[in-house]
Order: C-alpha cells, then sequence, then structure tokens
C-alpha cells in the first residue's frame, strides 16, 4: 500500500445488519402481519389442545361412561359421548398430540431428504440430477394417499411405517422446490469461485448454498407440515397409525360418523380442530411466503420503500 | 466535437418559441411514501438540432431526469415539481389521452437494453408502421410504408421485406438498437430521450449508432437528450454537457467548456478518472460514494468527498452560478477548480522492463462449446509480475480464455504452463498448488462474494481451504489484505449487500490475493464499475504489481484501461490472435486491421 492513499472507512450506519431473506426475518415479517397473527394463533390454539389435553382433568378417552351417542348435558360431558358410550371431550384432548408429532416427525424428515436430494441434483447435475429427478418425477406422478395406502396395506399399519411412508410421499415435493431454488444459487459465481479452489462438494453445499435457501426452505416446510397433518388424519379415518381404542382425531371421525345425525359432536369436534389447524398452518406459511418473496405475485419491493426503510 | 453549441440558445434568456426545443425548469422528482427528492431542481434548454449529455455515475438520478421528461417517473417515485416544455407545451401538465398523444409524437425514448424496448413476439415492421398509425397526423403526405422504407434507410438498416418480417430475436444487438431508434424517430417528435442507448453495444457498433443519432438529430432538427455513465461517449457526441451528481445538476456548459476546463472538482474528478487509450497515465479516482436519497446533507453533497472542500461547503447549498465568460457555463461550487485541462495533471506510468521470464505459458490453446471452435491456436506469454491483457469485442472468445485458464470451462486441448508445470484442462486434476497460485476475479461484484458471509468470512474461507490457519492467524491476514485494497477493518463484519459495486470488487480481489497467487486472471472486472471507482481499483492493482510481483491476465473490452495497466496486449478476434504485443506498439501502431478499427471507433474525451 502506497502512504499517500488512506483506506475507504465505510459510510456510519445506524440500522444493524439486515440480513435479506434470512428465516429470522422473515419470521418476524410474518409476525408482523395480520395474515401470518391469525395463522400463528390457530395454529397453536390447536397445538395447545393437542399437548395440554391429556394433562387437563377429564374422564379417561377409554372409559364406557353413559349412553352411546348421547348429545351434551345430562351428565354426558361437554361434547355429549360417542359410539360407544366414552366422554367425546375426553377423546379429543387425549387424540391429538399423537397426529401432532407423527406429523411433525414426518415433516422434518421429508424437509431435510428432499431438501438433500434437490440440491445435490441441482449441485452435481449430469447423471446424478437425471437419477434424482426422474425418481421424483415418479413419485409425483402417483397419488399421495395411493402409494402411503400401498405401503401400508402391503407391509402392514405400523406407527413408523405410516411416518416412513408419508416421508417418502412429501420428500419429492421438497425435492423439485429446492432443486429449482438450488439451481440457481449454484450457478452464483461466488459458488463457482469456491469449487475452482477444490473444495468438497458437500462443503460447499453445507456452508455456500443451504445457507441462502433457507427461505424456500421455511416456506416449503410450513407447507409440508400442513399437508402432512391432513394425511395422517386421513390415514388414521382409514384405520392405519393409532389403532382403536387408542384416542385420535381421525379414528373419531370414523368410528363416529354412524351417528351423525344424532350426535354430531363425535365427529364434528375432532373435525373442526383439524381443519382449525389445517387452515392455521397453510395461512402462516403463505405469511411467510409472503415476506419471503415479497408481496402478493412476488414482486420486488419498490424503490420508494426501499428508501424510506433505509432513512428510518 | 463537430460543431460549437449555438451560443443564444445556451442562454437562460427566453428565447424564440419557434427556436425554443426543450426548457426544464426546477424539475423534481421525490419517493411516493415520504417525499424525499431523489432529483431535485433541474433546469436547462437544449435547442433543437442539439444533443444534450447528462452524465453521471449510478445513482445520479440521471435515468430518473431521462424518463421523467416524458411525464413518467419509477414505481415508487413521483415527479413532485417543475416544468417540461417542448414547444409551449408543458409535459407535466398534460394528462390522459393528451399526454399518450404527446408521447411518442413530441417526445420519445430509445431504452438502455434494445431488446426490452421491443416487443418479441411481433415482427419489427409491424413494430414500427402501429406508432406511426397511432399518430397518422405526423404523416406528411406519404403512406405508412413510405415512412417505414425512409426511416430505415436513415439508421442505415435494409428497407426490405425480409428484414421488415423478422422478429426483434433475429437481429444482432446493434441493429434492434436502430430499430428502437427508428421507432423514437417515426412520429417525428421534437424531443428524443436516449437513455443509455449503446451500453451493451461493442465499439464498432456504438459508434455506428451515435453517428444515426447525432445525423437524425441534426436532420430533423430534434432535441436530443442523451443519458450516459460514459464520458468519452458524450464527450464525442453532445453539443452541451450536464453533470449530474446525488441527484442535482452540478456543472452545465458546452461539451467543449466542460472537457477542457471544468470548473466542479466532481467533473474534474471524473476527468481524471477517465484513462486514455492515447498515453498511459496514472488514473486518479473518487473515494467514497454519493450520499443516498433522504441522507443529502444540508451544504454541498460532494464535500465528503471533495479534496479541496472547506468549512462553508457544509453549511449552506451551493447555488449553480453562470461562471462563464462568452458562453454560459454554469457551476454549483463554491470554490470552483481553475478552468485547465486535467491532461496537464495526469502522470506518466512508471515503464516497466519487459524483459522478464514468463510465468504462464499459454501454446496452441482451442477451446469448444459442443460443436462450436470458440478459440483456436492461442499462444501467448505472461511474464512475471507484468500483466497481459486480453482484448476483443463480444464473442470473440475472451471470457472463454479467462474460463479455460483457470479450469471453469473444461472442453478444451493445448499446452498451458503455470510456473514451468502443466495444467490439466480437468481442474479437478489440478494439484491444490495449482488452484492457489492461479487466482480468478470474477466479472460481477454482486455475484462473486456469498451474500451470507461477512467480509471477514468471505476472506477467511480460502484461508481456511488452504492453509487451514489459527483464528488470529486469520484474522491477521484479513486485516492485512484489507489494508491492501483499500479498505478499512471496519468492513469487515459488513455484509457484500452493504457495500458499493466498487467495494465489493475490492474484497473479491482481496479474496483472491489473500492467498498470495502468482498469477491473477481478471475478467472485465471493471466493466461493472463507475470510472471514478475504476480509476481506484485500476490504481490497486498497479500497486499490487510493483509491491508483490503480481502477474495478471487482464481480460476486457476498454482498450484504454488496458493502456492504463497492461504491458503486454493480445488482440482477440472470432476466437482467434490477431495482434500480440508490447502494448505501446500495438496501441500507437496497430498492424491487423482489426485493431485500427477497434482504436478508430474508439469514443474518447479528447
Amino acid at each position: 500500500m502506497s502512504d499517500t492513499a488512506s483506506p475507504a472507512t465505510p459510510p456510519k450506519q445506524r440500522a444493524p445488519a439486515k440480513r435479506r431473506g434470512s428465516v429470522a426475518r422473515i419470521v418476524r415479517g410474518a409476525l408482523a402481519s395480520r395474515r401470518g397473527q391469525v395463522g400463528l394463533a390457530l395454529t397453536l390454539l390447536v397445538v395447545g389442545i393437542a399437548f395440554v389435553g391429556p394433562f387437563i382433568p377429564s374422564r379417561s378417552p377409554t372409559e364406557f361412561s353413559g349412553v352411546p351417542y348421547s348429545l351434551p348435558g345430562n351428565g354426558n360431558g361437554v361434547l355429549g359421548t360417542d359410539a360407544l358410550g366414552r366422554d367425546v371431550l375426553a377423546r379429543l384432548l387425549h387424540g391429538g398430540w399423537s397426529l401432532l408429532l407423527l406429523a411433525a416427525i414426518s415433516t422434518v424428515l421429508a424437509v431435510l431428504l428432499g431438501a438433500i436430494a434437490g440440491v445435490v441434483a441441482a449441485y452435481r447435475g449430469r447423471v446424478t440430477e437425471m437419477l434424482i429427478m426422474r425418481t421424483v418425477d415418479i413419485m409425483l406422478a402417483i397419488p399421495q394417499l395411493v402409494f402411503v395406502l400401498l405401503i401400508v396395506s402391503v407391509i402392514g399399519a405400523k406407527t413408523w411405517l405410516v411416518v416412513v411412508a408419508v416421508t417418502l410421499c412429501q420428500a419429492p415435493q421438497v425435492a423439485r422446490v429446492m432443486y429449482a431454488s438450488a439451481q440457481d444459487i449454484c450457478e452464483r459465481d461466488f459458488v463457482k469461485a469456491v469449487a475452482l479452489w477444490g473444495v468438497p462438494p458437500r462443503k460447499v453445499i453445507m456452508r455456500h448454498i443451504m445457507p441462502s435457501l433457507t427461505t424456500p426452505l421455511a416456506v416449503e416446510g410450513g407447507l409440508r407440515l400442513s399437508f402432512s397433518i391432513i394425511l395422517i388424519a386421513g390415514l388414521n379415518f382409514l384405520g392405519f397409525g393409532t389403532q382403536p381404542p387408542n384416542p385420535s382425531w381421525g379414528v373419531m371421525v370414523n368410528e363416529n360418523r354412524l351417528g351423525l345425525a344424532t350426535s354430531y359432536w363425535g365427529v364434528l369436534a375432532p373435525a373442526i380442530v383439524l381443519a382449525i389447524l389445517a387452515v392455521g398452518t397453510n395461512v402462516f406459511a403463505d405469511a411467510l411466503a409472503r415476506v419471503a418473496f415479497g408481496g402478493e405475485d412476488g414482486e420486488e419491493v419498490p424503490v420508494a420503500t426501499a428508501l424510506e426503510l433505509t432513512k428510518a | 466535437m463537430t460543431d460549437l453549441p449555438e451560443l443564444a440558445t445556451l442562454a437562460r434568456e427566453t428565447a424564440p418559441p419557434a427556436r425554443e426545443g426543450l426548457v426544464v425548469e426546477g424539475l423534481t422528482v421525490v419517493t411516493e411514501v415520504r417525499g424525499t427528492p431523489v432529483v431535485e431542481d433541474i433546469s436547462f434548454r437544449v435547442a433543437p438540432g442539439q444533443v444534450l449529455g447528462l452524465v453521471g455515475e449510478s445513482g445520479s438520478g440521471k435515468s430518473t431526469v431521462g424518463v421523467a421528461l416524458l411525464g413518467l417517473a419509477r414505481k415508487g417515485l413521483r415527479i413532485a415539481a417543475g416544468r417540461v416544455c417542448i414547444g409551449g407545451v408543458d409535459i407535466l401538465e398534460l394528462r390522459g389521452k393528451d399526454l399518450q398523444g404527446a408521447r411518442g409524437r413530441l417526445v420519445a425514448y430509445v431504452p438502455q437494453d434494445p431488446a426490452s424496448g421491443l416487443n418479441p413476439a411481433l415482427r419489427v415492421g409491424r413494430q414500427l408502421r402501429e406508432a406511426i398509425i397511432i399518430h397518422g397526423d405526423s404523416l406528411e403526405n406519404e403512406t405508412v410504408d413510405q415512412r417505414v422504407t425512409q426511416l430505415m434507410e436513415e439508421v442505415g438498416l435494409p428497407a426490405t421485406d425480409t428484414f421488415l418480417n423478422s422478429y426483434p430475436h433475429q437481429m444482432s444487438g446493434g441493429q434492434q438498437q436502430r430499430v428502437g431508434i427508428a421507432m423514437a424517430f417515426s412520429c417525428r417528435p421534437r424531443v428524443i430521450v436516449l437513455d443509455e442507448p449503446t451500453t451493451g453495444l461493442d465499439v464498432t457498433t456504438q459508434r455506428r449508432v451515435l453517428e444515426t443519432v447525432r445525423q437524425m438529430t441534426v436532420e430533423h432538427d430534434v432535441t436530443s437528450v442523451y443519458v450516459s455513465h460514459d464520458l468519452a461517449v458524450v464527450a464525442q457526441l453532445a453539443d452541451q454537457t450536464a453533470v449530474l451528481y446525488a441527484g442535482r445538476l452540478v456543472e452545465h456548459a458546452a461539451t467543449e467548456a466542460i472537457f477542457r476546463g471544468a470548473r466542479h472538482p466532481y467533473a474534474v474528478g471524473l476527468l481524471k478518472a477517465v484513462p486514455s487509450s492515447a498515453r498511459s497515465e496514472i488514473l486518479v479516482g473518487i473515494e467514497g460514494r454519493p450520499p443516498r436519497p433522504g441522507r443529502w446533507p444540508q451544504g454541498c453533497s460532494f464535500a465528503e468527498r471533495c479534496g479541496s472542500v472547506q468549512d462553508e461547503c457544509r453549511d449552506e447549498l451551493p447555488a449553480l452560478r453562470d461562471l462563464g465568460n462568452v458562453q454560459p457555463h454554469w457551476v454549483r461550487c463554491r470554490f470552483p477548480e481553475p478552468p485547465v485541462s486535467v491532461d496537464q495533471a495526469k502522470q506518466p506510468v512508471p515503464v516497466l522492463s519487459r524483459d522478464v521470464d514468463a510465468v504462464l505459458v499459454v501454446r496452441n490453446l482451442a477451446a469448444r462449446y459442443g460443436p462450436l471452435d470458440v478459440l483456436r491456436n492461442v499462444s501467448f506469454d505472461v511474464k512475471a509480475g507484468r500483466c497481459t491483457a486480453v482484448v476483443g469485442q463480444s464473442g470473440s472468445g475472451k471470457t472463454t480464455l479467462a474460463r479455460s485458464l483457470v479450469g471453469l470451462h473444461t472442453d478444451w486441448t493445448g499446452d498451458v504452463e503455470l510456473s514451468g508445470v502443466k495444467l490439466s484442462s480437468d481442474p479437478q486434476r489440478r494439484s491444490k498448488e495449482h488452484r492457489r497460485t492461479l487466482q480468478y476475479v470474477f466479472q460481477n461484484p454482486y455475484g462473486s462474494l456469498d451474500p451470507r458471509m461477512t467480509v471477514r468470512q468471505n476472506l477467511e474461507e480460502p484461508l481456511r481451504h488452504f492453509f487451514g490457519l489459527s483464528r488470529s492467524e486469520r484474522d491477521r491476514k484479513v486485516n492485512e489484505i484489507l489494508q491492501t485494497v483499500a479498505l478499512s477493518t471496519e468492513y469487515a463484519e459488513r455484509l457484500p449487500q452493504q457495500l458499493s459495486g466498487g467495494e465489493r470488487q475490492r474484497v473479491a480481489v482481496g479474496r483472491a490475493l489473500i492467498v498470495d497467487p502468482e498469477v491473477m486472471v481478471c475478467d472485465e472486472i471493471t466493466s461493472a464499475l463507475d470510472v471514478s471507482v475504476q480509476a481506484l481499483l485500476v490504481e490497486q492493482l498497479r500497486q499490487m504489481q510493483s509491491d508483490r510481483g503480481l502477474s495478471m491476465v487482464f481480460i476486457t473490452h476498454n482498450l484504454a484501461v488496458v493502456r492504463s495497466i497492461a504491458q503486454d496486449v493480445v488482440v482477440l478476434s472470432d476466437g482467434v490472435i490477431v495482434e500480440h504485443g508490447p502494448v505501446d506498439q500495438v496501441l500507437d501502431h496497430p498492424a491487423h486491421e482489426y485493431t485500427q478499427r477497434l482504436l478508430a471507433d474508439l469514443p474518447s474525451t479528447e
């Protein structure tokens, strides 16, 4: 360095570093929006029922406590009794946690598996890309529920198998989204620069590609969660996963559907809770997406807004 | 400069209405939400048949002014005040149908990217006719087809059915841009706004487009406003030049007057930063960056970066004053520089001996893209501690050459030796030592740094990979390299997005330099930068050359930069070396016709 030239100093900035696209930023953004608040509130309501419910003192969910298909009141509990005369409220409070837990586990697994498959396909290209993405295409061609039913009915209705099956049918969707996002990142110069030094692919992906993909990953994860919930509840309804007499929202709908005309709460209560949950997670995922991709149709934030933000 | 501007029309007294071209007064554009000014109090007038060059660096607001002349503002912006009068009609007063009628008929626009200005789904003939039919009153005893034929002749394109029936993508960039110009002139408007129409074109095409603009302006007595960051282009084309800085006019005078004796320190600084294709000179850049809208200081916007700043400068915004003797010369500065040519202040570059050993030897390199031969029989040396420039127009294969050398392009044959050891075309087979000693700097500073890592982390990545040093060792090296590229250590904790383009490119150069390479391949590294920033970077590279004995392959399309930085030059055309030798020899006495043409087409500020 010559003695004469003094190094440039950056202009003072009041605002701390804002990382565009980081998970913390989009979650904060989503929570600031009405949409995100509503979504989160609905989700937390149902998650609360599911996980706090078993600790609320109530009748046993499996004990025959009254006349079947009784309406609420007359000592039949707040929500009446079900087809076998068990307390609907007790079953509702006890029947959520296993469903949510299974959905959460399979979503996490699906996101992990799908993200790895998609990013590896995008980064490696050639044969690897063809093998992974064509497999994804084939799996996407099979209807989800049919796919899961096939696996579960061939091997048997085991709980772990439900998780595996749901994971397998969600992962291709994640893989496709992550593949598309990663393709763009892999073409960026900073990835090429690192690869040129001879940094091994695993390290390039983990250190340089993945951090840029957190946004689509978070949005896709939220979306997959709501689909997993619906899928597992559907499987429960069809008799896979949680087995009677154990309570589960999906099982409850199936058990009580014959009495819908006389004691509708046995079907309606779990159905409402499931619907609230599905809508809640979906709306929250949508709020995340809107923050992450900016506005209704993925538009860039207008110049003026950006300018005003820097000013504040 | 062909002819001197008419004195009378430059004066700010009211000119007779018939000769009144474009009159802009107090034009102010603000943000929609808070009303923060982005462009403030722009006033100028240009006579018919004249070209005004509107010069400024990125973010100066020159394009905002350009589109405001059509009564438009980008999304999020709004024209808050001012008048834009064309023949007595204030464009900003017009609404609805009147405004639609005025656009195209009174004022027309040629965008920067010719491809985006044309509809890709329509044949060009139809697009040309469409505008003429809408503004049918512009026809003078002629049919639409006659007008189209005439326009095509004027812009130097064939008026054949084959050409008019082609789609925009079937034409070259230069042809597209000339169609764009024909469209702008199609309804015989009074004012044409050209927004950097030659930025993406190579020098030969650029010269033809500029000639077309010049000729059409004079022939049709139109007022042209040419928005550009390229001082050399403006020097060649414009009658008057207006320099914008941070949304305000800082200097406005006859082009000759500005390029021979700029008065505002910023304009002087810009001229000192422009490399000359005729002489090898030390370039002087301008450190820092202009204040952003909303952060404009109370006093002079340039005070922060000005070399001759006084205390008064920061107190109050200087007014635009006329300092001209004969012709008006508007300057927004309290302490203007003396009106002398900056050429006298420029210093020659010390001559480096070429009598040194070669560090990188390229022999018979041939590269392909599938069935396409991109490079054939390319042989040259890079001498130790020297810089070899590779110049050529787009499509000449210069970038493929750079990418082949560093291993980004693998489909090539030939011998490349780095310090006596052969380099494999397959980057996987190169030794770690080779990967370290041959470093590459990308063209685009906005994509080459990891956006999720701070400057420090970005600089540490190659250190971790190649040396695996301890934390304190890495910190020491990072601080050292930041100093080398003239950035203070405060930058270390910044993210790339908080840096300007020039600062990012310095970090990218630092990242290549931190592993102590022998040869650095720079691919058009200054082409995305403003001229004042380019000058800083070029001087830093020169410093590294002398301090560290760094050898460079400098890929560029800019012959003037070649003169400033390189000792040897390789001229590529269609994948073949057409000329090769010491810079002074090749540029002073070009032997090949292609080099001669490149030099002749090069715009110059002189």
